[in-house]
């Protein structure tokens, strides 16, 4: 996520600044080898490594979906529009997920008012369990099964956790992988909470 | 005099107890969101000579000729449905019970020399449940050519993003 960011800062000073010759076309040449070097800073930072990938649908429309959740209520993703919807895949064999899960109930009930929307894919091969977490958890927002074709739409769900933010437009403006930093996600939220 | 100054010995001791205070409480918060899984079960129970990391196996898995490991997957028959190594089995999750039995079920069969490379990438290296646990088991049961594939945040980061084989369905 912060190498996107790094790179796209970099790239945009580099457009606005193509025509220049001169020392300031030396000056857009520091300006590419620092955006270059954050971008390798950021390559060697294990915690934000995951989110830089070439694949992700980051920035693209969210793939709808339409699942019964484990309430057997319905969820459609389209009918969220509107929302900033914070889509978790977890399952219960997946220690950080657990880790996140208590944030992300804590987070629906301090920003549902503002709009968030938390939706929960659990990608247990048993629904029994997902079940059993989900009251054990007490999660507050509704969870349905995922499966491999959910997973493709996403772009490949390959490994846990998985976070999707969409804004309120339904564009994925982040994808988290693995431990993330929940203070990151956070302020992430928050900033697509501000925006209409 | 002597006063003074055990009131300032006090003031510094208390300021570095608060700062003690600060310090520990602030790691033990940092450690407190995602505390690695340790232990006999845990991927860290692998010896890191039985370690072989991604480009390795792909190297291996192209070249031409015989010498080629048995693949096996050791972690979600969900995962494994959307994408795994090219030519690997599913065994089952490891970290339980009947994933593990499957697994003894299956290497009773195999001779003892058979090159075996385990992995799951569910998640992060560090929170795994599954390969720990495979690992033990097939060395208890005296293979003696086990490696574990090294994927320190999952499949798709470690793998996939790399460009190397992957399979979808069972």
């Amino acid at each position: 996520m912060r190498l996107n960011a790094a790179t796209d800062r970099g790239t945009e000073r580099g457009i606005s600044a193509a025509p220049r010759t001169g020392p300031v076309r030396r000056s857009v040449l520091g300006r590419y080898t620092l955006a270059l070097l954050l971008a390798v800073a950021v390559l060697a930072d294990g915690g934000t490594l995951s989110a830089s990938g070439a694949n992700l649908p980051v920035h693209k429309q969210a793939p709808e979906f339409v699942r019964v959740g484990l309430d057997h209520k319905k969820i459609d993703l389209n009918a969220y529009r509107g929302k900033v919807v914070l889509l978790d895949f977890w399952a219960t064999w997946c220690a950080p997920c657990q880790v996140e899960m208590p944030s992300f109930v804590a987070w629906q009930k301090k920003y549902g008012p503002q709009g968030l929307q938390v939706i929960g894919i659990s990608l247990d091969d048993d629904a029994a369990l997902a079940r059993g977490a989900y009251g054990k958890l007490k999660l507050n927002y509704p969870v349905a099964m995922g499966d491999a074709k959910l997973g493709d739409l996403y772009g490949g769900v390959y490994g846990l956790p998985t976070t999707f933010l969409i804004d309120r437009h339904g564009e994925i403006q982040a994808e988290y992988r693995g431990e993330a930093n929940l203070d990151e996600i956070e302020r992430k939220m928050q900033s697509l909470l501000r925006s209409r | 005099m002597k006063r003074n100054c055990i009131a300032q010995s006090s003031r510094a001791i208390g300021l570095a107890a608060i700062m003690a205070l600060f310090f520990v409480f602030g790691f033990a918060q940092s450690q407190a969101q995602y505390t690695p899984l340790t232990g006999p079960g845990s991927a860290y129970s692998v010896p890191q000579a039985q370690l072989i990391q991604p480009d390795a196996l792909n190297r291996l898995l192209q070249a031409k000729g015989t010498g080629k490991p048995l693949l096996l997957q050791v972690g979600s028959r969900l995962l494994f449905d959307e994408g795994h190594i090219a030519g690997s089995v599913y065994v089952g999750a490891a970290a339980q019970a009947d994933g593990l039995q499957q697994l003894q079920n299956m290497a009773a069969k195999l001779p003892k020399t058979k090159f075996i490379v385990l992995y799951c990438g569910c998640c992060p290296w560090n929170h795994c449940p599954n390969v720990g646990p495979a690992y033990n088991q097939l060395h208890s049961m005296g293979f003696t050519d086990v490696k574990v594939l090294y994927l320190p945040n999952n499949l798709g980061d470690d793998w996939a993003a790399k460009g190397y084989a992957l399979e979808r369905g069972h």
